[in-house]
């Protein structure tokens, strides 16, 4: 075979190859960030999640299994937030707004979860869920005191949290559901809480 | 003589392997992928200017039979140009700092499908042909840290968001530097970058 036409098919080879990288490496040239990869993910094949213990802005401790049964709302915080978290609160409440009061605590719940657990004692969380009227039973604000339970459970919901320069952090902020299951089972934008409280309406 | 280049040639090869592996060590990442910036216009330039010290240490003679065996120059420059902005992603960059595999991938295929293929080619590119190679590459990196500049969201989980604006800047910053510097070998140099055409004196065209 003349160099030319070897060329051209050698050619042809790598296009074909480094389109298909491409198309792998993007979820069908969807998904160009992590972030958007994750929720592609979670969509396709639900996730399940560590069974980690928690406690909450009354100091009374539960696991994540409790929820099981009921369709739960997760969202991730630090209570020293100034920024993001801070609408997160307001976009949970409004959620919470949104759902028929005859299936809150029953078949629905919200929980946001400090990945702070140093600086979001009890009381801290309690600061956070009075800001917004979580009262503790439908919306529980916890944090997670073990280390290692705490970063499964980070790397099960896929949370990066690095720390900034100011002494907080930054992380990527989403709502989450957590299905009857108990399994991861979508990811939205936090600007998305109408349609994401229309989801779990659906749901119930 | 030749026996003297050999070891000359050795120790280089020697001292190029040393300083990719100095590069692979946990120590040198970290610190190196700790920033955007660092990940994305350090540690990823390096691994590509290893592949091309790697490859120019390769005798001219065995250059060119390696090129005739993967076709020529184009499939060269293709692999080079997929490989290279696939690591451009942000995707990429977040999978290189959080699955291992994807690391891996990184070190072997920056050096190796960007760098040594590009010099394996380049010498049997016309000026056209090195002219397209510069300015697709000066474009992706411009219109790239645009991109990171003006994103209203933070595109990898594992940086901050002002280190990806900085990148952004520093990208831009790059592309234009890069661009007069090219600019300028073409109008005083022959616009062939850092390399004359056949160096090796070997001359004519393949394909």
């Amino acid at each position: 075979m003349s160099l030319a036409k070897r060329s051209v098919l050698i050619s042809a080879l790598v296009i074909s190859l480094g389109t298909w990288v491409f198309w792998w490496g993007t979820d069908g040239f969807t998904a160009f960030t992590a972030e958007t990869a994750r929720r592609v993910e979670i969509l396709r094949s639900p996730r399940a999640l560590p069974d980690v213990t928690l406690e909450d802005q009354n100091g009374k401790n539960f696991h994540l299994k409790d929820y099981q049964g009921k369709l739960l709302a997760v969202d991730f915080i630090f209570t020293r937030c100034t920024t993001l978290c801070r609408s997160m609160g307001m976009i949970f409440k409004q959620i919470r707004d949104l759902i028929p009061e005859e299936s809150l605590g029953r078949d629905f719940a919200l929980l946001s979860i400090s990945f702070d657990p140093e600086h979001d004692d009890p009381a801290n969380l309690k600061k956070y869920g009075e800001a917004y009227g979580a009262d503790g039973n439908i919306w529980r604000i916890a944090r997670v005191q073990d280390k290692a339970e705490l970063q499964s459970l980070l790397d099960a919901f896929g949370i990066i949290v690095i720390p900034d320069q100011f002494g907080g952090f930054e992380h990527n902020t989403a709502l989450h559901l957590v299905g009857r299951d108990g399994r991861l089972r979508l990811i939205s934008d936090i600007d998305k809480a109408v349609p994401f409280a229309e989801q779990v309406v659906a749901l119930l | 003589m030749i026996g003297s280049l050999s070891h000359h040639s050795g120790r280089s090869a020697l001292a190029l392997g040393a300083f990719y592996l100095l590069l692979a060590t946990p120590i040198a990442r970290d610190w190196l992928e700790a920033s955007m910036s660092r990940h994305m216009l350090v540690q990823m330039p390096l691994l590509v200017v290893i592949g091309i010290i790697a490859a120019r240490l390769v005798p001219v003679r065995v250059q060119d039979s390696l090129l005739i065996r993967f076709g020529g120059a184009w499939p060269c420059v293709i692999a080079a140009m997929f490989a290279s902005s696939y690591w451009m992603l942000p995707r990429a960059l977040d999978a290189a700092l959080t699955d291992p595999w994807a690391e891996v991938a990184k070190f072997i295929t920056l050096p190796f499908l960007v760098g040594f293929p590009l010099v394996l080619a380049w010498r049997r590119l016309t000026l056209i042909g090195r002219g397209f190679v510069w300015t697709n590459f000066f474009s992706m990196l411009a219109v790239l840290g645009w991109l990171y500049i003006v994103a209203p969201v933070r595109v990898c989980n594992s940086y901050l968001v002002n280190d990806q604006e900085n990148a952004g800047w520093y990208m831009v910053i790059a592309s234009v530097l890069l661009f007069f510097w090219w600019l300028g070998t073409l109008l005083v140099g022959g616009g062939v970058g850092p390399d004359k055409p056949d160096q090796g004196g070997s001359g004519g065209t393949f394909a």
